[in-house]
C-alpha cells in the first residue's frame, strides 16, 4: 500500500516537473539570451557562461525603449482605470439590479470580446487619423478600454455575485439610497475583485500589438511589443537579439510579479467570469 | 438600434429586452422606477464607449470598402460598390490566408483542447506543489505574446536556437511553408493552452466528487469516469473555451508577424489585412478584408451558437 502510494507520488511528480518546464523553459531561454555578451550569443548554452548586464544597458542607453517603456506603463494604466471604473458600474447593474436592456447589454459586451481586432484596425486607423488622435496615447487608450470592457464586465459581475448583499439592503433600510449604498457598502466589499480584474484587463493592455504598431508611427505612442519589433541592432551587420531578449525580459517581469502574488486571486478571475457568466 | 441603451427616464422600446407587461409597467412603484433608471445609468457609460469604439468604426469600415480609397491618391476616392469584394474575394492571396488561418485554428484548437483538459487534470488532482504548478501554467498566459514569440523564433533560429540545433545543418524550418505554419500553431498552443486549462479547471470544479465515488464503487475504469461523467459534466465550460479559443485563434496575428511575418505562405487573414492598409496603403481593399473578416467571425459565432444552443455564454447568464 505504502509503496503503491509512492510510485503514485512519484508519477504526480514527474507530471508537475513536465508541466512546469513546458511552461517555463521558453521564458527561461530568452532570459538567458538576454544575459549573455554579444561573443557567447550564439554558443546554445542553457545557462549562461559569463553574465552580463550589457544588453540592459545598451537598451536603457537609448530613448527609443525607455520611451516605449513609460507609453506602455501610462497607456495600460490610463486604459485599465477607466474600463475598470465603467465596467464595475455596468457590472453592478448587470449584477443586481432589474432593467430593461439588460440581455441586450450582456450580448453586446459578449459580442465585442469576440470581435476580430483587426476589423477595426482600418476604420480607426483612418478615423483616428482624421480627427488627430493617431500616433497619441488617447488613440491607444480608447480601443484598450473598449476591448477591456467586456472583461471587466463579466469578471466583476461574477465577483459582485458572491457578495453578501444583505448588507446593502440594511443600509437602505436604515434610510441609504442605493447610490449610497452602493458607495459605502458594496465598493469596499468589492474592492477584491475591483483589484483582480484590473490585473487582468492591465495584462491585456500590456500585451497588445496589433493596436499598437497599427495606430501609431513614431516614439510618441508606440508601446514596448510594438517597439521591439522595430529594434535595430547597433549596427547595421548586427542582430538585435540581445536588446530584444533584454527588453522581453523588462516587458515581463510584471507579468510574472503579478502572477506570483495574486496568482489564486487570477484564477478565480479568469475561470468564474467564464463558467459563470 | 436596439442595442443601445435608453437614456435614462424614457420608457423602454417594446422588445428591448423589457421584462414587464404592458399592465405591470403602468403599475411600477417608485422603487423600480429607481432601480431602473439607476441600471440604465450605470451601464450607460460603458454602452457608449462600446458602440462608439465598435459599432460605429464597423459601419464606417463598411462604409470606406465600397470606396476606391487609395491612400498614395488620396485624390482619386470615389464610390464603386461592390468591386473591393469582388477582388479581394477572386484574389489567390485572400483564399491562400483564408485557408491558412482556418488550418492553424482548427489545428490549434484541437492539440489546445486535449493539452488542456490534461493541464487542467493534472492541476485539478496533483497531490503536491499545487500552488507551483498554478502559477507556472499562468506565465505562459500572462506573458506578452510578442515576447514568447521572439523565443520561439531565436530557438528555431540557425546558429543560435536550442531547438535548431536538433535538426540536421543547414534546415531554417521558418523559411519553408509547412514547417514554419507547424511552428506557428507550437507558439499558438504554448501560449494559449493555459487559458483554455484554465476554464477547463473551471468546469472540474462543478463535477461532484460524490458522483465521481460512486461510479468508482459501481466498477467504473478512471476512462469510463472520465468520459461517461466528466465530460458531459463539463459540456458546458468546454463549450465555452472552444468557441472563444477558435475565435481567438482565427485572429492570429502576434506569432506570424514575428516568426515569418507571413512569408512563405503563413500569412493569416490579419497579416493580409494589415498588409494591404499599412504597405499597400489601400483604404478600400483593407476595409473589404476587415469586414469580411469580420464576418467570417459572426459566421463561426453564430455556427457555435446554433450547433450548442443553451451552452452558448450568452445563455447561461441568464439569473
Amino acid at each position: 500500500m505504502a509503496a503503491a502510494g509512492k510510485t503514485h507520488a512519484a508519477r504526480w511528480g514527474v507530471m508537475n516537473v513536465v508541466v512546469v518546464l513546458y511552461a517555463l523553459f521558453p521564458v527561461w531561454w530568452i532570459a538567458a539570451l538576454s544575459f549573455k555578451d554579444p561573443t557567447t550569443l550564439t554558443d546554445g548554452d542553457y545557462i549562461p557562461r559569463d553574465w552580463t548586464l550589457e544588453n540592459y544597458r545598451g537598451i536603457f542607453d537609448t530613448s527609443e525603449f525607455t520611451r516605449a517603456l513609460i507609453n506602455s506603463i501610462g497607456i495600460a494604466l490610463i486604459s485599465t482605470v477607466i474600463a475598470v471604473a465603467l465596467g464595475t458600474m455596468a457590472a453592478y447593474a448587470v449584477a443586481r439590479l432589474r432593467f430593461p436592456g439588460k440581455r441586450v447589454l450582456i450580448g453586446m459586451s459578449l459580442l465585442i470580446a469576440m470581435f476580430p481586432p483587426i476589423s477595426l484596425v482600418s476604420p480607426l486607423f483612418n478615423i483616428e487619423r482624421i480627427i488627430g488622435i493617431f500616433d497619441t496615447w488617447v488613440g491607444l487608450i480608447i480601443p484598450y478600454m473598449t476591448f477591456s470592457l467586456p472583461l471587466a464586465i463579466y469578471t466583476l459581475s461574477a465577483f459582485f455575485r458572491e457578495i453578501p448583499w444583505d448588507l446593502e439592503k440594511a443600509a437602505k433600510v436604515d434610510g441609504a439610497t442605493p447610490a449610497q449604498a452602493f458607495r459605502m457598502v458594496i465598493v469596499p466589499l468589492a474592492a477584491p475583485g475591483v483589484f483582480t480584474t484590473a490585473i487582468l484587463v492591465f495584462i491585456f493592455c500590456w500585451n497588445d500589438f496589433l493596436f499598437a504598431i497599427s495606430l501609431t508611427s513614431t516614439e510618441s505612442a508606440r508601446t514596448v511589443p510594438a517597439a521591439i519589433a522595430f529594434f535595430t541592432g547597433s549596427s547595421q551587420f548586427q542582430q538585435p537579439t540581445g536588446s530584444i531578449a533584454a527588453a522581453a525580459v523588462v516587458i515581463t517581469i510584471p507579468i510574472i510579479v503579478f502572477v506570483l502574488f495574486f496568482q489564486r486571486r487570477i484564477v478565480a478571475g479568469l475561470t468564474s467570469g467564464a463558467v459563470k457568466g | 438600434m436596439s442595442t443601445r441603451a435608453q437614456p435614462a427616464g424614457t420608457p423602454p422600446s417594446p422588445g428591448a429586452g423589457t421584462e414587464q407587461t404592458e399592465p405591470d409597467r403602468a403599475a411600477l412603484s417608485a422603487g423600480a422606477r429607481q432601480e431602473r433608471r439607476l441600471g440604465w445609468l450605470l451601464c450607460a457609460p460603458a454602452v457608449v464607449v462600446m458602440i462608439a469604439v465598435t459599432a460605429y468604426p464597423i459601419g464606417y469600415a463598411i462604409y470606406l470598402s465600397l470606396q476606391r480609397y487609395d491612400l498614395r491618391f488620396p485624390g482619386q476616392a470615389k464610390f464603386v460598390g461592390l468591386s473591393n469584394y469582388g477582388a479581394v474575394l477572386s484574389s489567390p492571396f485572400w483564399w491562400d490566408a483564408f485557408w491558412v488561418t482556418l488550418f492553424i485554428t482548427v489545428v490549434s484548437v484541437v492539440i489546445e483542447l486535449v493539452l488542456g483538459m490534461g493541464l487542467a487534470l493534472v492541476m485539478h488532482r496533483t497531490l503536491f506543489w499545487r500552488g507551483v504548478v498554478r502559477t507556472s501554467v499562468l506565465i505562459p498566459y500572462g506573458i506578452v505574446t510578442v515576447v514568447a514569440a521572439f523565443s520561439w523564433q531565436y530557438a528555431w533560429t540557425p546558429n543560435l536556437g536550442y531547438l535548431a540545433e536538433l535538426l540536421p545543418s543547414g534546415e531554417a524550418p521558418l523559411t519553408e511553408q509547412w514547417p514554419a505554419l507547424w511552428l506557428i500553431i507550437l507558439a499558438e498552443v504554448w501560449k494559449t493552452t493555459p487559458f483554455m486549462a484554465l476554464l477547463l479547471l473551471a468546469g472540474l470544479a462543478l463535477v461532484p466528487e460524490e458522483t465521481l465515488k460512486a461510479a468508482m464503487v459501481d466498477g467504473a475504469t478512471a476512462w469510463q469516469r472520465f468520459t461517461k461523467v466528466m465530460l458531459p459534466l463539463m459540456k458546458p465550460a468546454i463549450l465555452v473555451a472552444l468557441l472563444f479559443r477558435t475565435l481567438d485563434a482565427f485572429r492570429i496575428f502576434d506569432n506570424i508577424y514575428i516568426l515569418t511575418a507571413g512569408a512563405h505562405g503563413t500569412g493569416s487573414l490579419s497579416i493580409l489585412g494589415y498588409d494591404n492598409l499599412f504597405t499597400a496603403l489601400n483604404l478600400g481593399i483593407g476595409s473589404a478584408i476587415s469586414v469580411l473578416i469580420f464576418i467570417c467571425v459572426g459566421i463561426i459565432a453564430f455556427a457555435f451558437v446554433k450547433l450548442f444552443g443553451a451552452a452558448a455564454p450568452g445563455a447561461e447568464v441568464k439569473r
